[in-house]
């Protein structure tokens, strides 16, 4: 019968063999990151033994880079260093506000952008925004690299894509163009700690007459997973963002939303409340695209 | 199952111990090492009562295994006076009476350093987000944010 | 009796005699405790709500290489059925041990029905998954209105309703029912201009103490245990261990550590006599702590309420006639907190006609416990709500209708005593003056008003001091110090004995080195145990003054106390040197020896506590969302002994009552299994969440002690409840009546309004 073990590879190559390892025998290998929310599952919900698998000295995973046309933010850093990063808050600010939503301080300190994705909780604050910035997983197993847009890497309640030999090196994303903005809200009963009751997060590009000529919208904690709302998009683009334009997104986003009764909201509440979000993040996404600061 | 040897450091001092793969740094703090300061108020990150810091940085000791702090440095309460000298954190605390029962006070200790390390001059606002994953239920806050804007104040030589 | 009197450290701020220890992590809390050899025990639970026990099978369990005892009910004696006194809830003893270990049924889900001790807890979690226990599932009765439905599902089929004139014919889950009236409401509502009614309901809710419970515990081959626990009263956990185990009080020795939080849920026990029993078993020291979801699940919460109130009165705002149904939740077992509740709920007013009926009703939830001034919150919730509404109805300001009603000194309480001085005109005149009262509000905002009340405890204390041979002193007391009372007990025996405070140590010690005193709780420490050590101290000086009188040859009449010194009186020996404490204290061998003083009583007269709260809040009309932009706490200390505590229980206490007015909710799902047994969604207030808490103390001196004090600890969560609720009418034009005002039902309540 497995044992818990811990391992702490320092090497890409090391990792991916151990993973390799475990799936031939068919044991259970789980890689760790921050682990904020994986001791949590550890103790209560899933606790068979296993091999813990800690990406957190690779180079891969630590990496962070700000490139002309494209970011990579690596997998395994935690989001307090995250939301220090001007360069960072710059080209993508909303992406920051989500992962600084995560928890608390104590949470941020460990907890990651790689972890909160792979966790693929329906509300993973991180979620939507990574989706509204056109975020693409860069993912590394045995048989070399792949690469999975984010709304198509969460494939059910904390079910992700990846194969039981992969590792999310990071995600990567393409430098914003000019006049684009972006923004995440999530809304939750307390003012901090709290799981998203509901969550939006959009992204805009203006024109230089201000009409928008791009969006992504992308909602969370209203459906098994993270959607991506092409609809309410399409009701933003070619308009100014003005207060009809902006109902229309949220009747969209309303619309698309599928939520369930739970101990966190009701149906009822959650489509009202996923519409009000899509409003104001998109007057906050269009407010950044005409240049103000974060 | 076997268990592993960590070599780490501890207030500045050079520990090693022997912990289960799954045991977390909180466990063997208090059980392994004895050091009891660091209390258990809910084990799943929420109460912020297991405050410690790992490399400088705050976080909740029940969400990092023991075996993590291999070559890290952790700081703990028992810490944060230097020597016989309160530091100016717990001074500003027992004379604005911001404790009442003292069971969420050690993760304040850590939790206030840490904030106060960062941002020397907060303000309300940003002390009460700071301080947000740190519950009390005794003093309703008031008392810990006028002691932490005091000690900010102290600290800052103002 | 009190004297007015300039004090010289009453009064002070200093920084309280245990701080140090607890700004360091030096200070022992309940689960800090080894001993060598120790055992870890952990506690099987029912996944069941409410299920016939059929059968448990621990062979395998027991056999288990590290697994060194196990426990069931059976191994518990049988306890007869007799009414706990002293504590701060209603119960019986055989239904606590009932709830210790279940016997033929599990009454919650949570409800424990083994326990196991082994070499680790990962051992000891293993033996529990070993455990068979088959279970007969029957339907879980989860509110109120199930359980007093005419065909509700017994919880206790041997249980008639107590209080009513004749034993009724059949069992029922309605435990008791209360009365309490004054004169004839029928014809006071009939005099009134204006009758308003309305039904509240108030949800479980946790005292949410951030420790929770721990105990080692450890008993010889003689039959000798040593008990190591976080409590609000140890004497209590002695005297419940006695009588849960069939001990002599006299062989159980309890250690209280320092407690983290209790606010009246840690003065009952739960794994105390488990422990014990399985060291009995394991001839082995046991550690035995709560989870953070066993403390959710399987400890005492507070009653779920519905209070259906009416109020009348006439056009000029003097109340005629009010009424109150009260039904109050108990959990499993009888005895929810729905007398004090009915006693406090019109007791601010001068009502010359009212009828209050309560129920203590069975619910398959854990048993209640208290809760800081616990039935009080719910019921007062209900009738301040109400009067919000017969202000605006009746165009009177808040404060004013209050002021019309309210009770003063010579008033007959609702409850039956006469009061004493007592300061509730006082604290209506200070919200009134108050800047915060005519503070503008801003778009979205709103105020809330509300009058708080508990009548607060004295019962028995004990206190010993012992003067040391250089002249400090040593104050012996056994009260858990939940909020400072160490600096409190420092600063009266400073005052009393004319030493500087500094000089004082407070020792809070166990069940066999301090005498016989009631729990923390009951907003009593300060007032009686104080009082205690006051008597204490003046026995001190009545020897001090004896030892100098035998000193200088003189009749003990012929010499004066005054500031810390024994002196002669005008017109004895002048060349007398006065004699401090410290010189008596290196004369005693010659004088008598030791110098030690003592007082054990029964304090009378705890002085009522009053208070007025406002709530200033600003509400998203989009969101339902609630925030808290300012908040008042305006209280009647008597005399505040050391004014930064008074003022941490007047804040900590606004802060608490405001989770249960805004987020806080026990949420179960349809088979009776709590879904937020955590700190992630049972959601108290954070520190972003509030403002600062404005405090004014108010003192009208209690003349029953030698100070003037009065309980504080417990009045202030009373209040807050309704002046949230009031603030979001103000805000919003809606009245909510169901707590908690939670986004999704503030929406709720603003949609339907605006439809």
């Amino acid at each position: 019968m497995q044992s818990f073990a811990y391992e702490a590879p320092a090497t890409l190559k090391g990792a991916l063999a151990i993973l390799k390892d475990h799936r031939k025998r068919k044991c259970r290998a789980q890689v760790l990151a921050g682990g904020t929310d994986l001791l949590v599952q550890m103790r209560t919900v899933n606790t068979a033994p296993r091999t813990i698998v800690d990406v957190k000295r690779l180079d891969e995973t630590n990496e962070l880079k700000f490139g002309p046309k494209k970011t990579f933010v690596g997998a395994a850093i935690p989001g307090v260093v995250l939301c220090a990063q001007k360069k960072l808050n710059q080209r993508h600010p909303g992406l920051v506000e989500s992962i600084d939503l995560i928890g608390s301080s104590q949470i941020l300190g460990r907890a990651t952008l790689g972890g909160n994705l792979c966790n693929a909780s329906p509300a993973g604050d991180t979620i939507p925004a990574l989706i509204a910035n056109g975020g693409v997983c860069v993912i590394a197993s045995p048989r070399g690299k792949r690469e999975l847009p984010v709304e198509k890497f969460v494939v059910g309640v904390q079910k992700n894509a990846l194969k039981s030999d992969e590792i999310l090196l990071g995600i990567r994303f393409d430098a914003p163009k000019p006049r684009t903005g972006d923004a995440y809200l999530r809304f939750i009963p307390r003012t901090e700690m709290d799981i998203a009751v509901a969550g939006a997060g959009v992204s805009v590009t203006l024109d230089k007459s201000g009409v928008c000529k791009a969006a992504r919208v992308a909602i969370g904690a209203v459906a098994p997973t993270a959607l991506l709302v092409p609809k309410a998009a399409k009701a933003l683009i070619g308009t100014k963002l003005d207060a009809e334009a902006l109902d229309a997104a949220a009747a969209a986003a309303s619309e698309a939303a599928k939520p369930i009764d739970d101990k966190r909201g009701t149906v009822v509440f959650r489509k009202k409340i996923v519409g009000v979000l899509v409003k104001r993040a998109a007057a906050i996404a269009a407010e950044r695209a005409k240049g103000k600061q974060r | 199952m076997s268990r592993i040897h960590v070599d780490t450091t501890i207030n500045g001092v050079a520990t090693e111990f022997l912990c289960e793969p799954q045991q977390s740094l909180l466990e063997v703090l208090r059980e392994e090492l004895k050091l009891t300061g660091t209390k258990e108020g809910c084990a799943t990150g929420d109460c912020g009562a297991c405050s410690v810091t790992v490399d400088g940085r705050l976080v909740c000791s029940c969400l990092v295994l023991g075996a993590e702090a291999q070559g890290r440095k952790i700081g703990t309460v028992e810490g944060i006076a230097d020597g016989d000298k309160l530091h100016p954190i717990q001074q500003k605390f027992l004379e604005h009476a911001a404790l009442q029962c003292g069971i969420c006070t050690p993760g304040l200790m850590v939790a206030t350093k840490a904030l106060l390390d960062a941002n020397p001059d907060p303000t309300e606002e940003e002390i009460r987000y700071y301080l947000a994953g740190n519950l009390c239920r005794c003093t309703g806050y008031d008392k810990i944010i006028r002691a932490v804007q005091d000690a900010a104040q102290t600290m800052r030589g103002a | 009796m009190s004297e007015a009197r300039d004090f010289r450290v009453v009064g002070t701020r200093p920084i309280r005699p245990d701080g140090v220890d607890k700004v360091t992590g030096r200070a022992n809390f309940g689960a800090d405790f080894s001993l060598p050899g120790m055992l870890y025990a952990q506690v099987l639970r029912s996944p069941h709500a409410h299920a016939r026990i059929v059968s448990i099978d621990t062979k395998k369990a027991a056999k288990m290489p590290g697994v060194f005892a196990v426990v069931t009910g059976a191994d518990f004696p049988r306890v007869g059925s007799e009414e706990i006194t002293g504590g701060e809830g209603a119960g019986d003893y055989r239904d606590l041990a009932t709830n210790i270990m279940a016997r033929d049924k599990a009454l919650y889900h949570g409800h424990a029905v083994a326990a196991v001790a082994a070499v680790s807890p990962a051992v000891a979690a293993d033996a529990l998954a070993a455990i068979k226990v088959k279970y007969k599932v029957l339907t879980p009765v989860m509110d109120l209105d199930a359980a007093m439905a005419d065909d509700a599902t017994l919880i206790d089929e041997t249980l008639f309703t107590a209080g009513l004139p004749e034993k009724p014919a059949k069992p029922s889950n309605v435990a008791a029912v209360m009365e309490m009236k004054r004169g004839d409401v029928e014809k006071g509502f009939a005099q009134a201009d204006v009758v308003v009614e309305g039904t509240y309901r108030t949800p479980t809710v946790h005292q949410g103490y951030i420790e929770p419970h721990a105990c080692v515990a450890t008993i010889n081959q003689g039959g000798q245990a040593t008990v190591w626990c976080c409590t609000q009263g140890h004497f209590d956990v002695r005297s419940a261990s006695a009588k849960v185990l069939g001990m002599n009080v006299s062989d159980i020795r309890v250690i209280p550590s320092e407690i983290g939080g209790g606010f009246g849920g840690k003065t009952t026990i739960y794994g105390e006599p488990v422990a014990i029993l399985l060291s009995k078993k394991s001839g082995r020291p046991i550690k035995l702590v709560m989870t953070r979801d066993e403390v959710f699940r399987a400890s005492g919460p507070a009653s779920a309420t519905k209070c259906v109130v009416k109020i009348g009165a006439k056009r000029d705002g003097t109340i005629t006639a009010m009424s109150a149904w009260l039904g109050y939740e108990a959990g499993a077992f009888k005895g929810s907190s729905m007398a004090p509740g009915a006693m406090c709920i019109f007791a601010p007013y001068n009502v010359p006609n009212f009828l209050i009926r309560g129920h203590d009703v069975l619910v398959n939830k854990p048993k209640v416990a208290a809760y800081r001034a616990p039935g009080a919150p719910q019921s007062m919730y209900a009738c301040e709500s109400l009067l919000d509404e017969l202000a605006r109805k009746l165009d009177i300001d808040p404060i004013d209708l209050r002021m019309k009603n309210a009770v003063e000194e010579g008033c007959q309480a609702a409850y039956g005593p006469k009061f004493n001085a007592i300061g509730f005109k006082q604290c209506l005149e200070a919200a009134k003056r108050h800047p915060n009262y005519t503070k503008a509000l801003g778009p979205g905002e709103g105020r809330g008003v509300a009058a708080g009340f508990w009548f607060n405890a004295g019962m028995q204390s004990s206190a010993e001091i012992h003067i040391n041979e250089d002249g400090t002193v040593t104050v012996i007391e056994g009260n858990p110090d939940i909020g400072g009372s160490r600096a409190s007990m420092a600063l009266m025996a400073a005052e009393e004995l004319g030493v500087p405070y500094e000089r004082v140590r407070v020792q809070v010690a166990d069940t066999e080195s301090a005498g016989y005193t009631n729990v923390t709780g009951g907003s009593r420490v300060t007032f009686a145990t104080g009082m205690a050590v006051i008597h204490a101290a003046r026995d001190i000086i009545a020897q001090c003054k004896q030892r100098a009188a035998a000193t200088w040859g003189v009749d003990a009449e012929m010499v004066d106390w005054q500031d810390g010194k024994v002196i002669p009186k005008p017109g004895v020996n002048a060349e007398l040197k006065p004699l401090t404490l410290a010189d008596i204290a290196k004369g005693s061998p010659r004088t008598g020896g030791p110098l030690l003083g003592r007082a054990s009583l029964n304090a009378r007269g705890a002085g009522a506590g009053f208070s007025v709260n406002m709530a200033h809040v600003k509400v998203d009309t989009e969101t339902g969302k609630v925030d808290v932009l300012g908040f008042t706490a305006i209280q009647d200390a008597g005399k505040a002994i050391h004014p930064s505590y008074v003022e941490g229980q007047m804040q900590g206490g606004a802060v608490q009552g405001l989770g249960w007015a805004l987020n806080e909710e026990y949420v179960y799902n349809a088979d009776g299994v709590m879904q937020n047994a955590g700190f992630l969604d049972y959601r108290m207030p954070v520190a972003s969440d509030m403002p600062m808490i404005d405090t004014q103390i108010i003192e009208v001196a209690n003349p029953t002690h030698p100070y003037g004090v009065r309980g504080v600890g417990e009045v202030p969560i009373v209040a807050p409840l309704a002046a949230a609720a009031n603030a979001v009418r103000d805000a919003t034009g809606v009245r909510i009546h169901d707590l908690p005002l939670s986004p999704p039902r503030v929406l709720e309540a603003l949609d339907a309004a605006r439809s």
